[in-house]
């Protein structure tokens, strides 16, 4: 599947005519507080973020850094949930037409039920839906059910993935595909990964699909470096940082937006 | 009832098992699914395991029979099989010589685990010194105070014990760090999981380094007993010791197969780790199973005075074998694990792990309703490292806990 006809395929179009680059953000859902989520979205908008990944907070967050991890108890101890998330969709909904994915781990959109989340998530203004832990061999049901109510359904590719599961990422993912730059958890590193460019050009040869890049890129040069690669360049753990390390004073969304500027602005240049 | 060729080419149990980690773990895990098929038809390999297993574990533990108890419940009679002789005190090594031979074959130098009551942890710290590798144990924080003497015995093997500090600090969040740095070094290290959990082919492969334990039994039983046990009762915490004992009973249409949750100190979530009783199905550590969780998919905490059996979720084998009603899953409380092992110390002279002692509490539960039943109970590990439990829990044996 290629061509998707929501505001995620609608923004890479846009960016391919005009020659630049997406970038997306990651942030936990209710962290630090599901009152300020509607806020800090708006901020990385106008900080010039493309796409957001809303995080749906997990007790269990393997494939997550310390970052992440914190950020996902701060959000559970503020009382953070899934219906509440929509909830928080909606209110993005009726300020911004930014596309929304909701990037989670399995069990707690299990436990909610697939055909009711199709639902709930599409009608609330969702794009897509990325699952950390969900592999494209268990993923036919729930695959089925999102892109039911026409939402996309975007898989991670992974350094250490074969050529076989290059091929079942691209053929499952419609909006994009998602690239893990390295093997190893959420959080920031030096220097973007060597394994990056293999990895992009890889998937390049399988699919027209766009491609998202991430894990590790918090510096506005690595964002540079990465979008010379990718269609999409994705960071999340530096904003959650940014966003814990603010979140106590007067202004973290001022703050958190001039961050995201920063780290935007090798695409505009671009 | 098949599940004798369970589980399928995904690693299903009938809706349970399969593989949900993160991308980059799905191919080193086929790797990894493909090096056991070999090395489990290679005849070299199983010869090597075999010698390892008697001449360095101590195999074939004995089956006991338990005369005293037996008479003092006037019910069932009872026999042991003594896991807890093996060396390291407890069945996991069965599982750690065969995955440190598989590691070796494909060239890992590197390897981690986790453990929660320590016994998982000091069998891979031995094996690795066994075969010159390096070892690192990530064990959570709550464990490596109740089991101090494990934290020790790991460290004298050699071996580096990681702390974890997240979460409820138990094995949950031990296996959750253990996972992350795989991932994170997946190239050079091979990830040594103690229990017949997590995703395919863990739980397969697992099960099928500890099935000799319920092998050996059944021989014994046949020669020792004339016929077979009419009851089987194991710890299930992840599930390794009962599944490797269960296993080639599952596929008779008698006998029954009994495993013993912790039952902790309540039925609310988060006083015990009765799953079957106290869960539902759900995904964590890359497997589908019965799981405590609560009403937004996030994972309940658990509670047992047993390290080992304190976990939110059960081998997935276990859940089928629940729903095909070809095993029943019971809970012990923490209250009857203590009388349990005090009764065992003092009937036959045997201190069992805590985690064994929810059996017993089992067995001496439903022996005096069946004196005619002859029942196999495991002992899948012993006594010594849960001393300083034992004594918090037994003051009134203790000197130096008088006047508190």
């Amino acid at each position: 599947m290629t061509a998707t006809s929501t505001r995620i395929g609608a923004l890479f179009a846009t960016c391919r005519t005009e020659g630049r680059k997406a970038f997306i953000a990651y942030l936990t859902g209710g962290d630090p507080s599901p009152e300020q989520t509607v806020s800090l979205v708006l901020a990385l908008e106008r900080g010039g973020a493309d796409l957001i990944e809303l995080g749906v907070p997990f007790s269990d967050p393997i494939a997550d850094g310390p970052v992440i991890q914190r950020a996902s108890d701060r959000a559970l101890r503020a009382g953070m949930t899934l219906p509440k998330l929509l909830d928080i969709v909606r209110e993005i909904r009726r300020q911004s037409e930014i596309p929304l994915v909701l990037f989670s781990y399995l069990n707690p959109l299990m436990r909610y039920g697939f055909q009711k989340l199709a639902r709930d998530a599409s009608a609330a203004g969702i794009d897509g839906v990325l699952l950390t832990d969900l592999c494209i061999e268990e993923a036919a049901e729930p695959v089925s059910r999102l892109r039911e109510c026409a939402l996309d359904t975007i898989f991670l590719a992974a350094p250490t993935s074969t050529e076989r599961r290059l091929r079942l990422a691209a053929e499952h993912s419609s909006g994009f595909v998602y690239l893990v730059s390295r093997t190893g958890v959420t959080g920031e590193q030096q220097s973007v990964s060597e394994a990056a460019a293999p990895l992009t050009q890889r998937m390049r040869a399988m699919t027209d699909l766009p491609l998202a890049v991430g894990f590790g890129i918090s510096k506005p040069e690595q964002v540079s470096e990465v979008a010379r690669l990718a269609d999409g360049v994705v960071v999340g753990s530096a904003i959650v940082k940014c966003i814990e390390e603010n979140a106590a004073i007067p202004g973290l969304n001022a703050k958190l937006e001039s961050f995201t500027r920063n780290l935007t602005a090798p695409l505009r240049r671009a | 009832m098949n599940s004798v060729t369970l589980p399928d080419s995904l690693g299903h149990f009938g809706p349970y098992g399969g593989r949900y980690v993160p991308e980059v773990l799905m191919s080193p895990l086929e790797e990894l699914e493909q090096a056991y098929y070999q090395a489990r038809n290679d005849s070299s390999f199983r010869e090597e395991l075999s010698w390892l297993l008697h001449y360095y574990a101590g195999r074939p533990t004995p089956l006991y029979p338990a005369r005293r108890l037996s008479g003092k419940l006037g019910g069932a009679e009872i026999w042991l099989k003594r896991e807890d002789l093996l060396h390291t005190g407890a069945h996991k090594i069965n599982n750690c010589l065969g995955q440190i031979l598989l590691a070796r074959r494909m060239g890992k130098q590197r390897i981690i685990a986790e453990t929660g009551a320590g016994q998982h942890g000091v069998a891979t710290a031995t094996v690795c010194a066994l075969f010159g590798m390096e070892c690192v144990v990530y064990m959570g924080e709550e464990d490596m105070r109740r089991q101090k003497l494990n934290v020790f015995r790991m460290r004298l093997l050699g071996a580096e014990v990681v702390s974890v500090a997240n979460g409820s600090r138990t094995l949950k969040d031990a296996i959750s760090e253990a996972m992350r740095d795989w991932v994170t070094n997946v190239a050079t290290t091979h990830y040594l999981l103690g229990s017949a959990l997590g995703a395919h082919p863990y739980p397969m492969m697992v099960r099928d380094f500890h099935r000799v334990i319920g092998e050996e039994t059944r021989a014994q039983a046949l020669q020792q007993i004339g016929r077979l046990p009419d009851t089987i009762i194991a710890c299930v915490g992840g599930g390794s010791n009962a599944i490797g004992i269960f296993y080639p009973f599952v596929g008779d249409s008698a006998g029954r197969l009994v495993g013993v949750e912790a039952g902790g100190k309540g039925t609310d979530l988060g006083e015990h780790a009765a799953r079957f009783s106290g869960g539902s199905p759900g995904v964590l550590h890359g497997t589908l199973s019965y799981l405590l969780q609560d009403d937004q998919g996030q994972v309940g905490l658990t509670h047992s005075v047993s390290a080992g059996l304190d976990y939110a979720t059960v081998g997935p084998e276990h859940a089928w074998l629940h729903d095909a009603n070809r095993a029943e899953y019971v809970s012990a409380t923490d209250a009857d694990a203590l009388a349990a092992a005090q009764m065992l110390a003092r009937t036959e002279g045997i201190i069992p792990a805590l985690e064994s002692a929810h059996a017993v509490a089992e067995a001496i539960c439903r022996a005096p309703k069946e004196p005619q039943a002859v029942y196999v109970v495991n002992i899948s590990g012993r006594g010594d490292k849960d001393i300083d439990i034992y004594r918090e829990n037994m003051p009134e044996l203790d000197d130096g806990a008088s006047g508190k």
